[in-house]
Order: structure tokens, then sequence, then C-alpha cells
């Protein structure tokens, strides 16, 4: 670090037991004067109680709207290294898997052009890069893309897509969600670089119901693997879990939500009827129990943080679809179906889960050409006054008079 | 369909964010919609090339303020040297 700058208030946030960011900053604080100016300003806001950094919304790559956030210091006489401090955005693989070259690459590029911090990952998946002025933005760009690499989303665009490991790590997924993961980035790269949406919209795909993306709660469309038909048992596996003396009852049985398990001896049974698929045996009794063998995914829609209007769960659009042969047609036409309808009807800076919310599920699912099916509730309905159609079906009749 | 050219449309979206430019920032939603409301029915893939036409000759840029819209290109406030 360099030896000039004192920071005894952010010298506190490296007291403790976990690894702190002031620490890795103060590291590269002697290399370049991003890091060392970041310190200043970090500690100058600690010291003020505000925030120090002004927003930049016009900078960005020749053709892209996305991909690169703006940041401007207020303080660019005092802090001149921060004066510009934008951060790039850079499309990950799916299942965030790198080779060790290939993260070389990515740093050796970052930092020639810019601080050298990264943030891995941000929350909608990409890879962070945090901190690099204007004048930097198109040879990081040219780096980046000559070695295969490009830019994830940002603003109202589609969000660079992100999933779980999938099958390439997990025996629970039920779908290969890399696949759908690279089929979905490559087949929507102008939604993905040019903002055409009223606002945001992310994708994640988890393997099974534990949601190792939380799609359920941080996507606008959350992909999930679901199965059908009864979870496998292996009772020869279950009767060594027994055998070793694990509390069956206690880990698994009185923590199931619907009481759909019942153990007799060493025989563990499920009434699959009432099973909710919350994963808990599964994930206790991984070598005795796995799902079903018709496997496929659950689309569910409207999960966001709360900017603008307050968070929102997911909730279940298409309760089961599968992906046969490769053909991702089936998942390209439902996409567009919802685009087309949230284009036409959203209003400005409204995420898909709100616009759900102001029209109602029954005019959306017909906006989008989608039959209901109980499956989709997410609560009992609490309104007594409902509309029956056919009382009026004939102007001037009603069910009432016939 | 309607019978006119992204060329066309391109330049229309031109004028509009020409004319809207330190009044209000206009989205592509918005460019689309008035481009529908002026030639009738359009296709999803014939705006969208318009405004990639627009955007790719340098004459607009994306901006970005609470939700992205299509800008004329300039120095914003709050840049520094």
């Amino acid at each position: 670090m360099a030896d000039d700058l004192k920071t005894p208030l952010l010298d506190e946030l490296e007291k403790g037991p976990w690894p702190s960011f002031i620490t890795d900053i103060k590291s590269m604080a002697g290399k370049n004067d991003y890091c060392k100016d970041l310190l200043g300003q970090l500690e100058k806001s600690y010291e003020d109680k505000r925030g120090y950094w002004k927003h930049g919304g016009l900078v960005g790559v020749m053709g892209y709207g996305g991909g690169v956030i703006g940041r401007y210091s207020a303080l660019p006489d005092e802090f001149p290294g921060v004066s510009h401090f934008h951060t790039v955005r850079v499309n990950q693989p799916s299942g965030w898997f790198y080779t060790t070259d290939a993260l070389r690459e990515i740093m050796d590029i970052w930092e020639e052009h810019g601080s050298g911090l990264t943030n891995m990952h941000g929350s909608t998946g990409d890879m962070v890069l945090l901190g690099t002025r204007t004048e930097e933005l198109e040879p990081i760009f040219r780096a980046l893309t000559a070695k295969g690499w490009d830019l994830g989303g940002s603003g109202s665009d589609l969000r660079t897509p992100s999933c779980c490991v999938g099958p390439a790590r997990c025996e629970m997924a039920c779908y290969d969600t890399l696949a759908m993961t690279y089929d979905l980035t490559k087949s929507y790269q102008d939604e993905l670089h040019r903002p055409m949406f009223n606002y945001k919209y992310k994708i994640k795909m988890s393997g099974c119901p534990n949601d190792c993306t939380a799609a359920i709660a941080r996507s606008d469309m959350g992909i999930i693997g679901i199965w059908r038909d009864d979870i496998k048992v292996d009772q020869a596996a279950f009767a060594e879990y027994v055998d070793s003396g694990m509390d069956i009852q206690g880990a698994v049985v009185d923590l199931c939500p619907t009481g759909c398990i019942t153990v007799e001896g060493k025989e563990i049974n499920i009434d699959d009827s009432d099973c909710v698929k919350c994963m808990h045996c599964l994930n206790r009794l991984p070598k005795a129990l796995s799902p079903g063998d018709d496997k496929g995914f659950a689309v569910c829609l409207g999960a966001k943080a709360p900017i603008v209007e307050g968070a929102l769960f997911g909730s279940v659009i298409i309760p089961f679809m599968k992906i046969e042969d490769g053909d991702f047609e089936p998942m390209h036409d439902l996409i567009e179906r919802i685009w087309e309808f949230w284009d036409e009807h959203g209003t400005s800076r409204e995420r898909i889960g709100e616009f759900i919310e102001r029209i109602s599920l029954a005019t959306f699912l017909e906006g989008i050409g989608e039959d209901p099916s109980p499956k989709m509730v997410k609560a009992p309905r609490d309104n007594p006054y409902i509309f029956y159609e056919e009382y009026y079906e004939e102007e001037g009749a009603s069910a009432s008079e016939e | 369909m309607a019978d006119v050219s992204i060329e066309q449309l391109a330049d229309d979206m031109f004028e509009l964010v020409s004319s809207a430019a330190g009044q209000k920032k206009l989205k592509a939603g918005d460019l689309t919609k008035a481009m529908k409301e002026k030639y009738g029915d359009l296709s999803r893939a014939d705006t969208k090339a318009a405004i990639k036409q627009l955007i790719d000759s340098g004459r607009c840029v994306y901006g970005y303020f609470g939700g992205s819209s299509i800008e004329l290109p300039r120095v914003e406030g709050s840049a520094n040297e």
C-alpha cells in the first residue's frame, strides 16, 4: 500500500476472522492509482458518512447498450485515480467453469486496462471487473472479444443468463442447465446487448428444486428442474444409513413438510402423491434417494429484488416442460410470447412480476396463450366477487333468467 | 406487413429522438410503438433492425438512468474530464 495513505476507519474492517476486501484493495494500492484513490475516497466516505460516486449512464462500447456501468468520482481533484471508475460485466461461461488459462487471460486484460479489482461473480452471474476509465472501454472490449469473451447485460435488457453446475457436477440435475444457458445466451444476443424491454429481464436455470442459483427469488424467469414420477429408492443403501446410526426419524421423517415419509425397520416408504419436492430427504439420504426418471423443469415467473416495488418470489407459469432431442424451440416460443405481451402492455420500469400482479394472472395467461391450471395458483383466492363469463355470453341475457 | 424500409424506420426514429432531446428520454419500446402507430403492422424483427441501424450508425447511443433509453450522443453532465 502507498505509505502516505492513512485509513484508520477502513483499518477497522481488516479486524476479525473474515477475509477483508480492504486488505485486498490495499494489496493493489501500491500498483495503481485506481486502488490508492479508491481507498482514499472510501475513507473519506466513512469520515463524512456519505458516498462520493456519481452515476454515469451514457458510457459503453459502440453498438452495445449494456455491459458497462458508469461511475465517476464526485471528488475528481482530490482522488484523480477514481475520477472515472466504470464497471465492466463479462458474460460468464455456463456453470462458471473456467480453466486457469482463461482466468489469467481475463486478469491480464484487466490489469492492463483497469484497476485489477474483480468481483467473482455479480448477483446476475457475470464476472465483474471493477474500475476503469472511459477511454479504456473500447480497448478492453476489443481485447476481450479477440479472446472469445463478450460483455454481459445491464440496463433494460436480457441480463446474462446463468445456471448452476447442473449435470456437469451434480446428481440431482433434472435437465441440462448448461446447454439451456448456452442456447438462450446465443439465441438472444440482440436482447442481451441492445436494451429493448420495459425493464431488466433475468433468466436463471437451476437443475433441481435445491435451486442453487436462487432462481425462485432472483430471476424474472426461473427455470427449475423437477420430476413427475416417484422418487427412486435404493432400499439397500437406506439400510446402510440405518445401520450407520443416523437419526432417520429426527433428521428426515420429522422434517418432511407434508409428512409423506414412513419408516419400518430398515425400509423407507414415500407417498409421492403428497411429496412437494422440497428435496430435504434426497439431500440427507443421497445414496438411497434420487429424482425420478420422468425429468424436466418448471418455469416460474416474476421474482425480483425490492427495487421500485417490493420484493417478489416467482410463481409457476409452466408446471412441467421437457427439452426433447436438444430442440429448444418450445422454450424460445414461450419466452418470445411472454416478451411480446410484456412489451406491448407493460409500463416503463415494470418488471414482469409487477406486470402480472397489475393485470392479474388470468389476463396474463390469456395474453401469452397459455391455458390456466390449478398448478399455477400460488395462493387461495381471497376475493369472493368473481365473474362467470358464461352468464354474459348472450347480450341482455343472464344465466339466472334462463 | 407495412411496406416501409428499415432505413426509413431508422430515419423516422432518429427524428423522434432528436425532437424529444432534452425533454423526454425515449425507450426502444416508445420508438417501436410510434412506428407501429405511423405505419400500422410492423414485425418485431423490422423495428429491432431499425434500432440496430440507428445505434450502429452512431446517430444515437444507449443511455441509462433507471431504465435504458435511446439518446443523441452527448457528454453527460456528471462526466469528469
